[in-house]
């Protein structure tokens, strides 16, 4: 559930609000419906991790990737654009996890 | 308990975020850069494009359209004149936005804005030689004239309605990386980019290395070394051509003067061996019977590239060519009547003089006999992160103080009065270029170049010509100042009013040639003229070497058809080479060589002369010749601490050919005395034990294009931005003058006739974005020497299969 909605939340607001809203949408979701931190954790991380990915798809396929081969190599990675996908990704995916995981211990420490 | 670990928890992620917000020194904000949404992928275009586009623009009268066609090449439609410069403005900056800032920052003094120290002492230098000062005073010039600035601010308007509907993830990638936004355009902007090509190609001296030389080596040997008109020269305007008019009074010489000593100054070089071509044959000579115009000028080549291909039609014009990203207009193409090209002409338009001032407070400086006003202007740059630099810049009547205490050492028994150097530049004065290419966009025949010609100012150019009526035209052309022989070939005493510039050329008496009997029209950037020409241009001009290759291919040539053009474009063949090697090769003896010497003497015995991107003997001549000139002014030249000018090519030629004794031989170091055999053979030694020892024994790997390094960079140098090192022949002083990162950046062959066909290529792509199809896709067609047809449209409706996208502006 909560990855659902985090998934949801992230795809809505990306288009028009600053890329760190994700994280505030990860935290609220956990906050209210999350369950134990692991697994707040790892439905914000693998929520935002698969939204970030699909994104970039979205725009990369159809430009033949030719944008992220250049960019890859401004970076100390490999020159293939896939590193430069699994940076995005696995950045996303660590914020929107931390996000979640910190909605969740707020949600404890509130609770008796 | 908890509530510390949710805090921890809390304040890690917003920690985290906050360092993938922040810029780290180059390092962009990695969130903010990378996320999907606004970052870098939202720059990702898609191949599959839209056939048709409508927006809505403010500001428009009427509706415009454009054609894209297969090169992405937008061609306007506009039902007047305000509407096509804005749709102009508006369609450059939606590919070239970036290209626009990063340029007119870096003429305006402004990149430490956004990049910080690293570039302060780039800013400080365009500020202090008056790049703002010179700007604004074309400003005026521009708004003076009702046509120009009716079409500076709509191009401007045009350029800010499309910042305007910028989103931040639709901001042009390099600000993303950068990390700052695009700030509105202004009309101040387009005079920039006059001035930025006018320090590219007019803002180089030699007066301080000249200077330096009167010192060291004394007025004789100056005047040997340096002459006034080269050993070798084939003029522009053809020997023999009349001049047709009665010649102003030349200004009278100053009195003898010698500047204090310029040591540690080092100001912009004039680069030998780089330069552009442009010729026209008549129709005599072509295979229709109409001329036939070629022009490539050599730029530093970057992607995104210098130059924006744009056909731009109302009811007042239709015309198909480049134009400058960030200026309105073609500045070199055609349209149904002529066609023109440019290249740069070498004139003296910057001469620095030495200033005296009264006291170190620098107020009033000696001029005329009297003690004058020095006049202050504040330079305010900012500074990333940093507290701004506020610059005071001393400006005397002649120009801004550049330099203001260059010199530590004054020569001995001079009085200890604090001196500069200001600099009077044709850049600084009030000008209206953009008239010029109005004019020529709508030129219909000979009289309307002329009278385009006459608003030109800097930096001057050769403007070539050709027309539907078979005229064909050159002049050198631009604001000339009225000197003194040899006025500004060393530092000038700037106390001293008859050093000040005496007027002008008339613009009618500027060099020009109609039609002349041989045929055929060129230049590429060698000497205006011989030495009948009554007035002073410069001493010095690019050397003769590709003027003369043109001129005798095309003395030569019959029938000639654009395929003879694009041909020519891409030779190789060293007229240098032509001139010395047979002599060079006289001097060696195969007896007393090594192996490898006489392998490399086999091969470049029947070498043909041609920088092909295969040829081995283009390699060992090079070198040769390089450790030939080398050992022959380095032991004399090049001294530590002091900035010297090296003789020319030509002069060493010279030397080579008519004066084998020559006390310039003999080198200073050696008790033994030298001649020039033992130049030459010793040279030859060592260039070939160098690349022996590089590449290992004469063969495959001793190749042209393999030694020679030739590239394309992206405009801010970023890995993989660009094209690598590529192989390619050509070399600086052959037709095709491609060397590292400079070269022919814009290739254009137009047969006139009564349905004039276009044909061109620059190295790049039409977009500035790197993750556009349209970013690089000419490149190879360039690097291949072919050249793309013009797509030239009639009418908006006119059916052409190469027509992909239309968008529609209303």
């Amino acid at each position: 559930m909560l990855f659902l909605i985090v998934l949801i939340l992230s795809f809505a607001s990306g288009y028009f609000l600053p890329w760190w809203v994700v994280a505030i949408a990860a935290f609220l979701a956990a906050f209210f419906i999350g369950k134990t931190p692991a697994h707040s954790f790892w439905s914000g991380f693998s929520a935002v991790f698969i939204v970030w990915t699909v994104l970039a798809l979205f725009k990369s396929i159809p430009n033949n990737h030719i944008l992220a081969d250049r960019v890859v190599q401004l970076f100390p990675l490999p020159h293939n654009w896939l590193w430069l996908l699994l940076i995005t990704a696995l950045i996303g995916g660590i914020v929107g996890g931390m996000a979640a995981l910190s909605g969740v211990l707020l949600k404890r420490a509130f609770a008796k | 308990m908890k509530f510390i670990k949710a805090l921890l928890s809390i304040a890690f992620t917003a920690l985290l975020i906050w360092a993938l917000d922040c810029k780290f020194g180059a390092i962009p904000p990695i969130g903010a850069f990378l996320n999907p949404s606004t970052g870098f992928w939202q720059n990702a275009e898609s191949k599959n494009i839209l056939a048709t586009e409508n927006l809505k623009l403010p500001g428009l009268l009427d509706k415009v359209i454009i054609k894209y066609d297969d090169n992405r090449i937008p061609h306007i439609f506009a039902q007047n004149d305000h509407d096509l410069y804005y749709a102009q403005g508006f369609v450059t900056a939606r590919d070239r936005l970036w290209e626009m800032d990063i340029q007119t920052r870096e003429a305006s003094g402004r990149l430490s804005e956004i990049i910080g120290p690293k570039t302060l002492d780039l800013d400080r230098y365009h500020r202090r030689m008056g790049m703002v000062y010179g700007a604004e005073n074309t400003l005026k010039g521009i708004m003076a004239n009702p046509v120009t600035r009716v079409m500076v601010n709509a191009y401007t308007d045009g350029v800010n309605s499309y910042i305007h509907q910028l989103a931040p993830k639709d901001y042009p990638l390099e600000f993303k990386l950068l990390d700052y936004e695009p700030e509105e355009w202004k009309p101040i902007n387009c005079a920039f980019l006059l001035k930025l090509m006018s320090e590219t190609l007019a803002g180089g001296s030699d007066q301080f290395g000249m200077t330096n030389n009167l010192k060291r080596f004394g007025i004789k040997d100056v005047n040997d070394l340096f002459p006034d008109y080269p050993f070798n020269e084939d003029p522009i305007i053809p020997v023999g051509t009349k001049w047709g008019f009665k010649p102003l009074p030349i200004p009278k010489s100053s009195a003898g003067f010698m500047a204090q000593m310029t040591e540690g100054i080092k100001t912009k070089e004039i680069t030998p061996g780089v330069g552009s071509n442009n010729w026209a044959i008549s129709g005599d000579k072509s295979v229709t019977g109409y001329p036939i115009l070629a022009n490539d000028p050599h730029l530093n080549l970057t992607f995104p590239s210098i130059w924006y291909q744009v056909q731009l039609s109302s009811p007042t014009v239709n015309v198909n060519g480049v134009s400058l990203p960030g200026a309105p207009c073609i500045i070199i193409g055609y349209n149904q009547n002529i066609s023109w090209g440019v290249t740069n002409v070498d004139a003296d338009v910057l001469d620095w003089y030495q200033v005296k001032f009264k006291d170190s407070s620098k107020s009033e400086y000696w001029y005329n006999n009297q003690w004058v006003k020095v006049k202050k202007r504040i330079e305010v740059i900012n500074v990333l992160d940093h507290k701004p630099l506020i610059d005071t810049v001393l400006y005397t009547h002649q120009g801004p103080v550049v330099y203001e205490s260059a010199d530590k050492k004054p020569a001995k028994g001079s009085e200890n009065i604090p001196v500069g150097n200001a600099l009077r530049w044709i850049a600084h004065d009030e000008s209206d270029e953009f008239m010029c290419f109005h004019l020529l966009n709508r030129g219909k025949n000979y009289a309307d170049y002329r009278k385009a010609l006459t608003y030109f100012t800097a930096p001057a150019q050769n403007f070539i010509f050709a027309s539907n009526d078979k005229d064909i035209a050159i002049t050198p052309n631009g604001k000339f100042p009225l000197k003194f022989k040899d006025q500004g070939k060393f530092i000038l005493d700037g106390s001293d009013p008859a050093n000040d510039w005496q007027g002008w050329i008339p613009t009618d008496q500027n060099p020009t040639v109609k039609n002349p009997p041989r045929g055929f029209v060129s230049s590429a950037n060698q000497s205006s003229t011989d030495p009948s020409y009554p007035y002073y241009i410069n001493w010095r001009f690019e050397q003769y070497y590709r003027g003369k290759r043109i001129n005798d291919k095309l003395a030569a040539m019959h029938k000639a058809n654009v395929d003879s053009m694009r041909l020519m474009q891409m030779d190789n063949y060293s007229i240098l080479a032509q001139d010395v090697l047979p002599t060079m090769l006289k001097y060696l003896d195969t007896t007393k060589m090594s192996a490898e010497q006489i392998s490399a003497f086999h091969i470049i015995k029947i070498w043909d002369k041609h920088y092909a991107v295969n040829s081995i003997g283009a390699t060992i001549f090079d070198n040769w010749w390089n450790h030939f000139y080398g050992m022959v002014w380095d032991d004399k030249f090049n001294v530590k601490g002091t900035y010297l000018k090296y003789p020319s090519y030509d002069r060493t030629e010279k030397l080579l050919l008519t004066e084998p004794n020559s006390k310039w031989f003999d080198i200073s170091t050696t008790p033994a005395k030298e001649t020039c055999a033992d130049i030459v053979i010793h040279s030859f030694y060592n260039a070939v034990d160098e690349l022996v020892h590089k590449h290992g024994q004469p063969g495959s790997k001793w190749q042209w294009g393999l030694i020679k390094e030739t590239y394309i960079n992206h405009l801010a140098n970023l890995p993989g931005f660009g094209t690598g090192i590529f192989a390619a022949g050509g070399r600086g002083g052959v037709i095709n003058a491609l060397r590292n990162g400079n070269g022919p950046s814009w290739r254009m062959v137009v047969q006139m006739g009564p349905n004039v066909k276009g044909y061109g290529v620059f190295p790049g792509g039409e977009s500035g974005n790197p993750g556009s199809f349209y970013y690089d896709d000419m490149f190879t067609t360039w690097k291949n020497g072919q050249l793309n047809e013009l797509l030239f449209l009639r009418s908006p409706t006119e059916p052409s299969v190469r027509v992909k996208t239309t968008l529609v502006l209303n």
